[in-house]
């Protein structure tokens, strides 16, 4: 394996194919070899491996793929070299990354059919293999293929020779056969299958999954395979006997001895509950029954399954309800059977039995999900769906248990009292809270069990989190008893990190209830007390560990955030204690790994507070006080970029964006020092967030230094650029880069111009792009709404910029593309509220900045008028200020020369001018009298 | 094949307070751009002109001469409109000019109707007409919290919080800072209501180049929305109230004239529909009235009573000319150096005369002589030289007024102008 190949391109054309040859040769005998020594357990002999299998991929990729495969479909193979060359095969075909997966199909498609088709015939010759490990990855190869080449019409065969003869197949290959259907049904979107495939796999499954069917492992494979395949099934749960035949194949399937089988049925239940919501209703009673049978005596991965079937028809049920909610006719897409509010008198006992399911010590065990915490959340979902009604089932448990000797009965009945608080409503609640809080209180401060404390903090918290706000008609904290409130929970800071962590998260809600009092703020005397608490936890030894330390940050930043005016000072004071605290954790040296990622942990937090106290005080006259710490603290943020951990880099640079605003042009002295760190963030494409959160900085500074940005636009410009045509940065980063365009054009004005030849064509293909949300699903219709809004608030941005230079020429050939942008998206009728703003505010911008030479065109356009009148009467007071603002444009620019306008745009207000004198008269009376 | 992960978040909050501080940092970003948008959609169009040319047609109406105000040696000095400060573009700038700046400028900032001394054409298809409450002319700013109305001259009359945008510092009124209103009023004492006959800012926005036709429209749809026509409460000191306004067609002109107002008439503004707002004197909007819609008809003098003879106020120029706050300005006559010397005269003075027997001569529609005698240098507070159409329209009101049935008569003449300027246009 020594042989190491010179670039092709070197050796004349039979030397380089008898060299192939040699080194096909070298690497086939080979490659077992080194495929074994991948699985080393010697870090160097598989280090080595690794490296000749990248060599020889990156050398001769259908040599390589070739190899694999063949080392895959060879019997005489030992079988970890096998099951390797398969998952290396995979990989050569998937990866997660969006970019790196893009690359692999298309090197896939691209390459030889004949080496592609040598490649799937050992493949599906390998599915038939007497080991086990060997065909199983060849199935989920098989589906990395489909994937691929089925969307482009290519491999059309293949179900066809999956489900021939698939009766007669010894089971093992059943077994397999069915995985690889089932691994298909996941990689491809459901389009891609036609309906007699469709129907075909389905039989095939659903015939596999019956209980007629004898060998368990078919049955648990044709069990998983349907769980994918259940979204290809649309037109069969349209069809009342193939569905009977589905759900009667699959509640069967819950009664199997197989453990595992049972599950599986359970989970494609689960599936069906959220797929086919509205075709449930005949079969609902039964799945009841079978649901609480197993919850009640089955094994626990059973019954969180049968548990999750419920909590999955709540959710669909809020869903529809909530639509209901904004549309009184009831008008909704899918209509809702109310299956909770009718199983409401058998389903609340189960669920209450679970709650005293717990396990000793699930509060300490971060990864726990047991019986007991799956029952008390499918109850909370249970009392969101049905509202008041689940007051009065619930509360005979919670009174006959919460004073029992035995913690379970305790903590379940506390459980499921914080369970229910969310859904009812207030009226229904408050007088229920109003005898409970007390009593939760002296429960938190001396009941001897820790889970019943954990429990009764966080009911606490909820209790505060919905009922408590100045929303609320009756208030449950006084001023007696808020004192009382803030003692206890103070006191549980001090307790276990998990009870002291629930306690944080009700003085959270505590806070938040008390933002936007118009009095004087109720948490003024304990603000201090409050503070030193909560300081005092993240310097708790055991807090790092846990979440303790980011529930102690995220409170401290609620207080801050919903104090008032009156305590600033008190604020102000955090200040130097946070930048003292961010300060030492920069001067701790050489750290084990995981003591360095608990440190970021904690810088991240602390600027993250930082970011908190300097918006809060960034308001006139506190914001000197910011200033007055801004070199300090700036000095620390760098400090903290050098550190170059993502999760403290964000947050650094979102605390700097806070200052920027707060500063103002002041902030332009920082800039030499901090551009490079704006640029590092601006060329993070891995740690997309970090890049996301810099472009929204840009906007920052913009805002802050006005043409003071300019020297450094021309870098800025080029790294936008850069991130936009870069298919490696996550799209969800995109729309906003267009929105900074407008934020430097507003900011730099006509010095935008030499960005222009740059960023125009950037902004028009996009458009281009925007113009039509072909895609139906909503997440797509999203996204192209957030980029519609990009592109049209840097067209603001860039006009409004321009506006009044003598450069404002330069825009006039660009502006039929934005007009007819306009024009499209608004025949397109799918866009949303926040681009009806920004467009017709464009509309606006093009008359206000060019005046007579958008006038004409805008005259021309098929819709502005349409456009604006229904922006007009929009009921959105956002659509209604921008339209309001193009009338007065257009009105000018049409104004100037042209008494015409009235055709367009003067209709509207004619008749309003033209009331009846004796009307008007009567209100002038009125108003005096 | 593995199961699906089913576990829900338990005894947590569903978002994160990073999240939050993310989502928190874009509002405020998208806060900002929205705000940095509405600037620079405002401030272009909010270029006050600062055209020089002196003027001040309005009659002398004896409440105005009683105004008490501030004694600025100053403003005894000849008007340089030169002088004023050059590089003020918008009211937020001016509003922070004090004294006798702040007045100067401000007093150039109104329209100024000139007197109806003959029926314009078209009344019906291109006119609105409005009942004028009687009172004092004003142009009030609102911004920053704070509302300031200014008299005809710049000088400051009121000072006081209203439910205009930015007019009060309230929580829901504080706005930006660049939604400043300015309007065109007439402040009635009889209710202390400020009486609205034009928009010229709203929250920023500026209408000065907007028709009349649009300034009206929104100022009926803005100025309710606001609730500034609220009865007055503690953050709004004084209600604003709209004047109906008229198509000036016979009916639209008999509402204007004998429909019965909250306020007191002092005759009848009319305003050319397509007339964008003008500072200064323009024909685009005028004042007529006679003696049933107003106590003022012929003007009174500081004591307020009618002077036997005509008087005037006429600027003196370097070469000794009387002039009227016209551009171009109309001369009345001419004063020699001895007389200019002996009597202290200046140059820029504004001084008072009466139109003796000889009155006015006309030719071709054309001022060619005018008696008038030197009475002698005008009050102080006069900031402007009467304009040619308020002498004339006083001198027509002693001799031959112009009366409302010479309007309807105009009215109800079959409107053949239109049709000639269309003919006009299809020969063009």
């Amino acid at each position: 394996m020594a042989l190491i190949l010179k670039n092709p391109r070197d050796y004349p054309l039979e030397q380089l194919y008898g060299k192939i040859m040699m080194f096909q040769i070298n690497m086939t005998s080979e490659i077992t070899q080194i495929l074994l020594n991948a699985q080393s357990v010697d870090g160097t002999v598989r280090k080595h491996a690794e490296e000749s299998l990248k060599q020889f991929q990156d050398q001769n990729l259908p040599s390589f793929l070739l190899s694999l495969s063949g080392e895959l479909v060879n019997e005489e193979k030992p079988v970890d070299s096998r099951k390797l060359a398969g998952l290396v095969l995979k990989n050569a075909l998937d990866a997660k990354e969006q970019h790196r997966k893009y690359e692999l199909v298309e090197r896939w498609l691209s390459l030889d059919v004949g080496v592609k088709n040598r490649i799937k015939t050992c493949l599906l010759q390998t599915l038939s293999s007497p080991v086990h490990d060997a065909r199983s990855t060849a199935s989920q190869v098989i589906a990395k293929v489909a994937g691929i080449e089925l969307p482009q019409q290519q491999w059309p065969e293949l179900i066809g020779s999956l489900l021939l003869s698939i009766h007669q197949l010894p089971p093992h290959i059943k077994q397999v056969t069915l995985e690889a259907l089932g691994y298909i049904c996941e990689e491809v979107p459901p389009d891609v299958l036609d309906q007699d495939q469709v129907n075909k796999i389905l039989t095939a499954v659903v015939q596999g999954m019956n209980a007629s069917e004898s060998n368990n492992d078919v049955r648990l494979a044709a069990a998983h395979a349907l769980y994918n395949a259940l979204s290809f099934a649309q037109a069969n749960f349209n069809n009342d006997t193939e569905r009977d035949y589905i759900m009667r194949v699959i509640c069967e399937a819950t009664l199997s001895p197989d453990m595992k089988i049972r599950q599986a049925a359970f989970e494609c239940l689960v599936a069906i509950s959220s797929t086919y919501y509205e075709k449930l209703a005949p079969y609902i009673t039964d799945i009841f029954s079978i649901t609480a049978k197993a919850v009640r005596e089955d094994e626990e991965p059973v019954a969180l399954q049968a548990i999750e079937f419920w909590s999955s028809i709540c959710d669909e049920e809020i869903d529809i309800l909530e639509e209901y909610g904004g549309n009184f006719t009831g008008d909704s897409d899918v209509p809702c059977f109310y299956f909770i509010k009718q199983a409401l008198p058998a389903l609340v006992p189960m669920l209450l039995e679970t709650l005293l399911k717990q396990e000793e010590d699930q509060d300490q065990d971060e990864g726990a999900w047991n019986l007991a915490m799956a029952g008390g959340t499918c109850l909370g979902l249970v009392a969101r769906t049905v509202g008041d009604d689940i007051v009065p089932p619930v509360m005979p448990f919670i009174e006959e248990n919460i004073t029992k000797p035995n913690w379970r009965q305790r903590e379940a009945a506390t459980y499921a009292f914080g369970s229910i608080l969310e859904g009812p409503s207030p009226g229904k609640l408050t007088s229920i809270v109003n005898v409970a809080l007390n009593f939760m209180l002296t429960a938190l401060t001396n009941d001897p069990n820790s889970h019943v404390k954990d429990t009764t903090a966080w009911t606490l918290g909820r209790i505060f989190e919905f009922l408590h706000g100045s929303a609320m008609e009756t208030t449950i904290i006084t001023q007696a008893n808020c004192q009382q409130i803030v003692t206890v929970l103070l006191q549980s800071m001090k307790d276990a990190p998990n009870v002291a962590e629930k306690a944080c998260g009700a003085l959270y809600f505590l806070a938040q209830g008390y933002e936007d009092v118009d009095s004087s703020w109720p948490l003024t005397p304990y603000f201090q007390e409050i503070v030193q608490a909560l300081l005092t936890i993240t310097r708790r030894e055991d807090a790092g560990d846990s979440r303790l330390q980011t529930a102690a940050y995220e409170t401290l930043n609620e207080v801050v955030r919903c104090s008032t005016d009156e305590i600033a000072s008190m604020v102000s004071q955090l200040i130097p204690v946070i930048t003292m605290e961010l300060h030492q954790t920069l001067e701790v040296q050489k750290l084990l790994s995981d003591e360095r990622e608990k440190q970021y942990k904690l810088q991240g937090l602390l600027c993250g507070c930082l970011q908190v106290i300097i918006q809060k005080l960034g308001s006139e006259p506190t914001r000197y006080v910011v200033m007055q710490y801004a070199d300090q603290i700036m000095g620390l943020f760098q400090r903290v970029f050098a550190c170059r951990s993502a999760t403290a880099h964000e947050e650094a640079m979102l605390a700097i964006g806070a200052l920027a605003y707060v500063m103002g042009p002041d902030f332009a002295k920082f800039m030499p020092e901090f551009y490079k760190y704006l640029e590092m963030g601006l060329q993070n494409f891995e740690e997309y967030q970090v890049c996301a959160v810099t472009i929204g900085v840009v906007g920052d500074l913009c805002g802050a230094l006005e043409d003071k940005i300019l020297p450094f636009c021309d870098g800025i410009m080029t790294l936008l650029l850069k991130d936009l045509s870069s298919n490696q940065l996550h799209k969800s980063v995109k729309p906003p880069i267009f929105s900074c365009f407008g934020d430097i054009a507003l900011a730099i004005g006509d010095n935008f111009d030499k960005y222009l030849m740059y960023a125009m064509p950037m902004l028009q293909s996009a458009a281009d792009l925007s113009a039509h949300t072909s895609a139906a699903d909503d997440e797509m219709a999203e996204y192209t709404n957030l980029l519609r809004n990009g592109i049209l608030e840097s067209y603001s941005g860039i006009l409004q910029g321009f506006k009044n230079s003598p450069k404002t020429q330069l825009l006039i050939p660009y502006a039929p593309h934005i007009l007819q942008f306009v024009d499209s998206i608004y025949l397109e009728k799918d866009m949303d509220d926040v681009v009806m703003k920004t467009a017709i505010g464009v509309l606006g911008d093009l008359a206000d900045t060019l005046g007579s030479n958008a006038s004409n065109l805008i005259r021309k356009s098929l819709s502005s008028r349409e456009f604006l009148n229904e922006c007009l009467s929009s009921h959105d007071h956002f659509i209604k200020e921008s339209a309001e603002w193009a009338r007065l444009a257009l009105t000018v620019a049409f104004g100037h020369g042209a008494s015409g306008y009235c055709q367009c745009f003067g209709n509207q207000w004619q008749p309003l001018l033209e009331t009846n004198p004796t009307v008007e008269r009567r209100k002038n009376y009125s108003a005096t009298s | 094949m593995p199961t699906h992960d089913l576990r829900r978040p338990f005894k947590r909050p569903a978002i994160s307070d990073q999240q939050k501080r993310r989502e928190l940092s874009l509002l405020r970003q998208e806060q900002n751009r929205r705000e940095a948008q509405l600037q620079a959609r405002r401030l272009a169009s909010t270029v006050l002109s600062l055209q020089s040319g002196t003027s001040e047609p309005e009659p002398s109406d004896p409440i105005e001469v009683e105004i008490p105000h501030e004694l600025d040696p100053e403003s005894e000095e000849p008007y340089d409109a030169d002088c004023s400060p050059r590089d003020i573009t918008d009211v937020r700038q001016a509003s922070k000019l004090r004294g006798i700046e702040g007045r100067r400028w401000f007093a150039r900032q109104l329209m100024l109707p000139e007197w109806m001394i003959d029926v314009p054409d078209n009344l019906t298809k291109d006119w609105y007409v409005l009942a004028r409450p009687a009172g004092k002319r004003c142009f009030v700013v609102s911004s920053n919290g704070t509302t300031v109305s200014r008299l005809r001259n710049g000088s400051v009359f009121h000072h006081f919080p209203s439910a205009l945008p930015s007019g009060a510092r309230t929580r829901e009124n504080c706005g930006s800072a660049l939604s400043y209103c300015i309007l065109d009023c007439i402040y009635h004492n009889i209710d202390q209501t400020y009486y609205v006959i034009d928009m010229v800012c709203w929250q920023g926005y500026s209408l000065y180049d907007c028709s009349a036709e649009f300034r009206f429209f929104w100022l009926n749809s803005k100025l309710a929305e606001s609730g500034a026509c609220e009865p007055p409460t503690h953050y709004h000191r004084y209600r604003f109230s709209m004047v109906p306004v008229y198509n000036c067609d016979k009916s639209g002109l008999l509402m204007a004239y004998t429909g019965a107002v909250p306020f007191v008439k002092d005759g009848l503004l009319f305003y050319n529909k397509h007339a964008h707002y003008q500072t200064g004197n323009t024909p685009l909007t005028l004042v007529w009235k006679d003696e049933k819609c107003s106590q003022y008809l012929i003007d009174t003098d500081s004591k307020g009573e009618i002077p036997s003879e005509q008087q005037v106020v006429l600027g003196l120029q370097n070469d000794g000319k009387l002039t009227t706050s016209d551009d171009p300005p109309v001369v009345f006559g001419c004063l020699d150096e001895e007389f200019i010397e002996k009597s202290g005269l200046r140059c820029g003075n504004l001084l008072r005369f009466a139109i003796g027997g000889g009155g006015l001569t006309f030719a071709d529609g054309k001022l060619e002589k005018a008696d008038i005698q030197y009475v002698g240098k005008s009050n102080r507070v006069r900031a402007f030289a009467d304009s040619y159409s308020k002498v004339i329209f006083q001198y027509m009101a002693r001799r031959t007024p112009l009366r409302v049935v010479d309007l309807l008569a105009s009215i109800s003449l079959p409107n053949d102008q239109e049709d000639r300027t269309s003919d006009a246009e299809m020969d063009g």
